[in-house]
Order: structure tokens, then sequence, then C-alpha cells
């Protein structure tokens, strides 16, 4: 009988979180810290022609200013950006100085007395206008930028890279294509909104260790990065991480840490603090990237899908930083959950005067999909074929290979079909789309399918140690960080169920310290339960193998006639020869004193299996492990007369492989869900003609409040994915990436226009349908 | 000690008088936060936008950084600190009300307020309340489920 797999466990620090005790970077206690200000661009492009740092230096309390050098650069995969613009600002909100002082309202003061003088240049506000021949270049020495190996980018232009999908052979496929179809998209960037602003400490140690304590989502990679930056020894990085206030792929990114290693540099180690503002976080830190698009179908006239060529142009803002990888991951999973034998996409990562990029949760599919899944609305219109059939007709199955021509079995892909028509019963899709509610008033049912792997290092690997306690109790340290997706607690219910004991008497670590927990790569991309629940179950058989040994000496048996459960270990044959767990778990010790054994500490790690660089010039090879699969929809009212609409009802049907805890299954992906509409409806920064972002503030960007939530209706079905923990897939991402598409194409039924932007906003939608 | 820019003040919090030292300027979440240890309540926007600070002020809720800590002398100040096992903070974990947990205490401190006043509020009263909340990881459906069923147990109701 299963101890704790699929049961509604409670978070294990669910009684921290209630009584406001848990703690956050911003809560350890300041004293002695000195604090770092910004000052930041108010232009989205100009050269900086000077800056007068002398009334800033006039501030009591003010200990360092710090301005933009030509050294080092930064990136994750092309290195061109500065950590404090130097000479030129490239996006509306970058950091041009960074004052230290001794509180922060002092170091307030002394950034807004930094006088800087700027000549305007002209401003890119799109991929598009980007990609014209007479665009003024926004990185014009791109080539001399140092790069890792697989990134390409093109000289003399703003495209930072071009990933390239060749599957089969495109004619063939125009060919066998009765109808076509063509249609391009587009949507703006907008902002992640953790409720935690990012945050940062950092000191240097007398002994030239320097630590951090930052709300990251990938500590690790902050000990890597600032060593290949810095020129630091990577030993002597130690990196520290609490609770953290949401991600949702923001926190990934590596931009604070720098600013704050420099301030502490300035003033001779003593430990600093840089906390964001809301508007900060908004705009001078990474945001969601924007994308603009051009697709075309080609399909039978029974709709089976015969080719696709799509172009992708992703707005990765000033910098690079993540934008590379994130259209890199667009392309891999261009065409959505579909068989397609003929596939050409460009996926361009484009440079523009907007606030550079970083993963946010979905890490392009939402886009993606957003794009292919309208274009499935549209062909399906044209064939006159009920949309959820062309998608059924066309779903993915095993056997199939990818865009990266990668074969996929029933392992590795979950199962689309049983999703569709498990979505199909819940929305009563019988009843039809649309549904008169009054004169003014329709109900209209959208839908869209998904898919999503992770194109994650190849290298990437997670990390557990468990060490036993004298009372038989065991703890679970991991390097994931706990920003809210109940990834630890997962980790508790697999060992509760692995060594068949209470799980109140397993105790998890929530805090990450690099120094002493095990590396897991990041936090990131619904990976956390394959990695470090295979890391994990692998400790729980190493601590399995220590106990059996000890126990074995004592009970005069062989180990391979052990068991272990219920906080004893017992000779499987006759279970009333047995010891206690917590009498061998830190040692024996006979009567006479001798003793055998010793605390048992069980080690585990797991890599990810043959992935693989993709080939540069068709794309194939194996990106990601495993590709979950859904279907979601949407039913909507609409006022005809004045576009505006209530989300009534949102679906999800995901092949989650294994549901692990209920309730937190099914809170992450309506958490996921609300995400996504939110963006699909009325998320993004509002931008002037000069690059200005107008509303980087949460009472004029409009996140969802209470009140604004539809009902929530989410269904799992079990295939298993052998690799992972009990057969569970990730499920962190996906609730969101299928309901900007779902929401835009119920809109577009409902408006009578193939809408082709986001937010949908009643706005947008009047604009669309030719008003204005 | 008094001059013109900060002075000492007394603020009752939790019950306790505490003794702080203050700039005239310094926000009453800022004092909490900064002077006092009390890190439960959260900047989220420092401008009233999205309630991660709410405290609880002569029984209304209050966003604790639209207001001076001078201002709070001689009032009834209650923080999430200073709640333990009631029935919001055990609804809030039967629900899976949070994830991240970083507005939680925003949320507890506005619903326990909401509870107090108005312990018949119905759907329109809630909302009213709770919309001046972001939540950024739940769909909002668990915190609704957590605030109705913790009213009705107020009411001795099975939830």
């Amino acid at each position: 009988m299963s101890q704790s797999i699929g049961k509604s466990i409670y978070r294990k620090e669910a009684l921290e979180k209630v009584t406001g005790k848990a703690k956050y970077t911003d809560d350890y206690p300041a004293a002695g810290t000195l604090h770092v200000k910004l000052a930041v661009s108010p232009y989205a492009h100009a050269r900086i022609i000077a800056i007068d740092t002398s009334k800033a230096g006039e501030v009591p309390g003010v200990r360092a200013i710090l301005l933009g050098q030509p050294f080092p650069l930064t990136g994750e995969e092309i290195k061109d950006r500065p950590p404090l613009a130097f000479e030129r600002v490239r996006y509306h909100g970058e950091p041009v100085a960074a004052v230290v002082a001794d509180t922060p309202h002092q170091a307030k003061r002394a950034a807004e007395l930094i006088a800087v003088t700027y000549e305007p240049l002209p401003v890119i506000n799109s991929p598009r206008e980007a990609l014209q021949p007479d665009a003024v270049l926004i990185h014009e020495n791109l080539e001399t930028y140092e790069k890792i190996e697989h990134v390409y980018p093109e000289a003399k232009t703003n495209i930072a890279d071009r990933t390239k999908i060749r599957k089969g052979n495109m004619e063939q496929g125009w060919t066998e294509s009765d109808v076509t179809l063509e249609a391009s998209f587009s949507l703006s960037p907008s902002d992640h909104i953790a409720m935690e602003t990012r945050c940062v400490t950092a000191e240097i140690r007398p002994d030239g260790f320097v630590v951090f304590s930052s709300s990251t989502q990938s500590p690790y990679m902050i000990m890597e990065l600032m060593s290949r930056y810095f020129q630091l020894e990577k030993g002597k990085i130690i990196v520290n991480t609490p609770f953290v206030g949401g991600g949702y792929g923001g926190k990934v990114a590596v931009q604070l840490e720098l600013i704050a290693y420099l301030a502490t540099l300035a003033v001779g180690g003593r430990p600093v603090k840089l906390l964001n503002t809301r508007e900060e976080d908004m705009i001078t830190s990474p945001v969601h990237i924007g994308l603009d698009a051009d697709i075309k179908l080609g399909a039978t006239q029974e709709g089976k899908l015969k080719v696709a060529q799509i172009t992708y142009l992703f707005d990765t803002g000033a910098y690079s930083d993540k934008g590379v990888t994130i259209s890199r991951a667009a392309a891999i999973t261009c065409t959505g959950p579909y068989q397609l034998e003929n596939i050409w996409c460009d996926s361009l990562c484009v440079y523009t005067n907007h606030p550079y990029a970083t993963a946010y949760r979905g890490f392009s599919h939402a886009e993606l999909l957003f794009v292919f899944e309208r274009a499935m609305d549209m062909l399906a219109k044209k064939l006159n074929i009920d949309p959820l059939e062309l998608r059924r007709i066309n779903a993915f199955l095993p056997g199939a290979t990818t865009p990266t021509q990668i074969r996929l079995n029933e392992s590795t892909v979950g199962n689309l079909p049983q999703c569709i028509d498990r979505l199909k019963q819940l929305m009563n899709w019988k009843e039809g789309q649309v549904t008169q509610v009054n004169g003014r008033k329709i109900r209209v049912k959208g839908v869209s399918c998904i898919w999503k792997t992770s194109t994650i290092d190849t290298e990437a690997s997670s990390g557990v140690v468990l060490t036993f306690n004298v009372d038989g109790s065991v703890n679970i340290l991991s390097g994931i960080v706990e920003i809210g997706t109940g990834t630890k607690t997962i980790l508790a219910q697999l060992l509760a169920e692995k060594l068949k004991m209470d799980i109140k008497k397993i105790h998890v670590k929530m805090e990450v310290d690099t120094q002493t927990t095990p590396k897991h790569w990041k936090t990131v991309a619904s990976r956390g339960t394959l990695m470090a629940g295979r890391a994990l179950l692998k400790a729980a058989d190493d601590a399995v193998v220590q106990l059996k040994d000890t126990a074995s000496r004592v009970l005069m048996c062989s180990p391979d006639d052990l068991e272990v459960a219920n906080d004893m270990i017992y000779v499987r044959d006759e279970p009333d020869t047995f010891i206690h767990v917590k009498d061998v778990c830190h040692g024996y010790k006979y009567p006479s004193g001798h003793s055998i054994g010793g605390q048992v500490i069980g080690r585990g790690n797991y890599i990810l299996r043959h992935l693989t660089h993709i080939d540069h010039e068709t794309g194939a090879g194996r990106p990601g492990p495993e590709y979950t699969v859904g279907a979601q929809g949407v039913e909507v009212e609409f006022d005809t007369k004045e576009f505006t609409y209530k989300v009534l009802k949102a679906f999800a049907v995901i092949d989650i492989g294994k549901v692990l805890n209920k309730k937190a299954a099914e809170g992450q992906v309506m958490g996921a869900m609300s995400m996504g509409l939110n963006f699909g409806s009325s998320e993004t920064f509002v931008v002037s003609d000069d690059g200005i972002i107008l509303n980087p503030r949460l009472r004029t960007y409009v996140p969802f409040r209470y009140g604004d939530h539809p009902e929530y209706l989410v269904h799992f079905l079990e295939t298993p994915h052998i690799d992972g923990p009990f057969g569970a897939r990730g499920v962190g991402e996906h609730g969101l990436i299928g309901m900007p598409a779902a929401l835009a194409n119920s809109l577009s039924i409902a408006s009578g226009v193939e809408l082709t932007m986001l937010p949908l906003t009643p706005e947008s939608i009047w604009k669309e349908t030719g008003g204005g | 000690m008094h001059n013109h820019t900060s002075a000492e003040i007394t603020l009752n919090i939790n019950n306790e008088d505490r003794t702080v030292y203050v700039r005239n300027a310094d926000t009453l979440l800022y004092a909490l936060r900064e002077k006092l240890g009390l890190t439960g309540a959260k900047p989220g926007c420092l401008n009233g936008d999205c309630g991660a600070c709410t405290i609880i002020v002569d029984g209304d809720p209050m966003k604790s950084c639209l207001m001076l800590a001078v201002e709070a002398q001689g009032k009834s100040i209650i923080t999430v600190e200073g709640l333990q096992n009631t029935a919001i903070q055990t609804e809030f974990i039967d629900k899976f009300a949070f994830q991240c947990g970083y507005c939680t205490p925003g949320f507890i401190m506005n619903c326990h307020a909401l509870m107090t006043k108005y312990p018949d509020a119905d759907d329109s009263v809630i909302k009213d309340w709770l919309e001046s909340n972001i939540c950024r990881c739940t769909g909002y459906q668990e915190i609704e489920a957590a605030i109705k069923a913790a009213l009705a147990a107020a009411k001795g109701e099975p939830g």
C-alpha cells in the first residue's frame, strides 16, 4: 500500500509560511550591512556623454559610487552586457551607476543626485524593425564578443542567434497539401511579477571567500558565472538561498549579483545589500520575452498536416543573456504536439531596445503555442473540420519523430489523443462552441493542445544527501530552491514511500547553501521532481545498503534477507526478528561496548542521459528528456458590443505520468493557468515610440486579483515516464502554456476576427476588428 | 529624544509596547522590519498596490507601507507574528492556499480582519476586501476556499 504517493500531503514549510516566520533574502538582519541603490537610464537608447557624481558623493553616509567599465562583459552565451552601462544605454531602466551607503534612504538620495548627460539614439521597438536593412545596430561590435561554442551571432545585424530546423522535404510537403494557411502574430514583452522583488547580499570575507545570499532559482549558476566573469575561484564562492518568493523563470538570471559583488569590492568586502524596488524589478531586471512570428501550414483536404514553415523572431531586448536559449527552445518544439514530416523553422534571437529577456514559465512554449495553435484553429476553420478533431488527426503519437528528428516512445511522450478526448468530455464539447446568452452576450469555447520538453544543459545534474538522526528520523539535503513549487515536500513523499516510513520523521532542509548542499543545476524547467527525485531514490538505496549492512551483523544474517520498513530492519521471512532503525543508524553498540557502523549518510545523484547539442544546419539532436503533453480550454462570456469578456471556466488535461501529491499538482496547474490567462488577457509592457516603458508598476500593469479567477477544472492522465520517479512527469509550467492560445481561439470565434496579438484586451480586440 | 527628523516612539504591537527610534519619514513597514525584526510583513511594491505588507491597525487591515511609523503611535497594531492557530491560518494550510508564501502573511491579515468585522461576509464583500492583495502563485481558487472555510468554521459550521 502506498505510504505517501498521490496523497495531498501538506507542505513541509506550511506552518512557517502562515505564521510569517519563513525567511526570504531581505528578511535576514542587516546590521552592519551597507545598502546599494541603482541609478537607471531614462532612455531606451542613448550615448552616455558625461556622468557627474559630485553632488551624490556629498550625501552623508555614501561609501562608494560605481560607474560602468568596459570589462567584464557578461552574458550566459554571448558576453554582450556590462553589469553597469558603459558609454551607451540600450534599454529604459538599464543600470548606469550604483551607490553604496550606510542606509537605504541615503543610497537612494545619492542615486537621485547622479547627473548623467545623454545623447539619444534611434530606438528599435520590435524584432521586425530590428531586421530592417537600415536598422541601427544595437551592438555594433557583435562579432567581437566572447561567446560559447553553440551560438551564432550574425555580424553587422541585430541577430544574436539563429536556430534552424530542417526536417523532410518542404517541396514535397507543399505538393501534397490541398490547402495552405498563412498568418502572422505578435506579442510584446511583459514581466514575471514575483511578489518578492529580487534581492541579493554580498560580502568578501578576509579569507577571500565571496559569500552571497540571493533570491535566485540558480544558486549554483551564480557560482559558475561569477567565476567565469570575474575569474574567481569556484570553491571560494558561497551562495545561500533561503525561501524565494516566486520565480516563474525570472530569478534564473544572474544580474544583481554582479553589481553587488562590484559594490562589496568597492568597500573593502563589507557586506552590501541590493533590493529591487518593484519598478526596478519590472524593467531593470530581465523580463518575459516578446515575439513576432510568421507561419505557413499545408494540409490535405482531410486535415492531415503535411508541412510547416515557421519564423520566430524573439525579442531578447538589449542583451542576449537567456534569450538565445529561449529562441532555441522554441525551434526544438516549434510545431506544437503534432506529427509533421516536413518542417522549416528559423527561430531568431533579435536585439531590440527593450528590457532584456530571461526565462519565463514555459520557456518559449506559451509564445510558440499561441502562434501554432492559433494557426491550427484558422486551418480548422478553412477545412471546415472541428478544431479538436483536427488536433486529434495530427496528434503526436509514440513512434513519430520530433522536429529535431528524435523518435519518441510511450515513455518519452504522453498520450495526447486521450487528453483531447477527456477535454471534450470536461468541456461538454458536443454542445457546440458557441451559445447565445442574450441579445448581446455569447458563451464561447476555445482550445489548445500543448507539449513541452526541457532544453536544459546536457550535463545538468542533481544530488541528494540523506543524513540520519539518532532518533531514526532523516534529513534531506537537496539543492532544489523552494520557490513555491513544493518540490521539497515531494522529495519527502518519495522518501517516505521508499523507506516505508512516516513522513513526519522526514525533515527537509529548505535553505540552500552551495558549500554544504549537494548541487541541483537550477530550479527550472519542471525538472526538479525528475532530477532531484531520481537522486533521492538513489540516496535512499545507498542508505538502505548501510542500514542493512549494520543490521545484518546484529541479526546474524545476510543483508539480502533484510527489509527496511516502519522504522525497523527485519528479516523478510520472520518479521519478528528485527532491529529498530534508530539503533543502527548511528552505529550499533554491543553490550560489551564494541561498536560497528556509524552515522548512515545516503548519497545519490542523477544526470540527464544521452542529451546532445542540436545540429546547427538541421537542428537534429536530442535536446531534452521527455515530452509532457496536454489539452486545454476556456469558456468565456463575451459582450459582442463592448468586446469585454469574462473567463468563466478554464480547463486543463495533462498527462502527468504519475500524480505524486494531488492537491499540490492541481495547485501548480491552476496557478500556471492563472498566469497564462493573465498574460493572455492583460499583461504587457506599454511601450512608447521612443522605447519608454509606461507602466512599470502594479497599479498600471494589471496583475489578476482575487475575483478575476474563473472556475478551474484540472484533470490528470497517468502514462508513466519510465525514467521519472514512480513514473512522474514534470508539471510546473504546463498549465500555463496553452492558456493564451485557448483564450485567443475562443475570442477569435467570439469576435469573428482572427486575432493575432497578445494581450487580448477589449481595446486590442476592438482594434483588430477594424475599430479605431 | 526628539528632533526635526527623527524621534523615539512607542508602538503597541501584538499587545506589547515596543519603543523604537525612527525617522519621521520611516514607514511603519520599515520600522517593523528593520527596527523590530518583525519581517512577516513583506515589501512588494511600497506604494499600496500589492498588499504583501498588510497588518491590522485598530481592527482594520492597513498596508504598512502607506503609513508612517510615527502615525501608528497610540494605536493597536497586530502583525502576522501575533496570530497563532487562527482559523484562517489553519484553512490556508488545509486548502493549499499558498505556494511561495510571500503574499501569505498579507492575505492572512486581511482575511483575519475581514472575519472579525464581517463574520457573515458574502461573496461580494469577500471580493471587495481580498482584491487589495496580489497572489502570483495560486489561481485564487484555493484562497477563496480557505476564506470561505474559515468563515464557516468560525460560525461552527462544517468547512
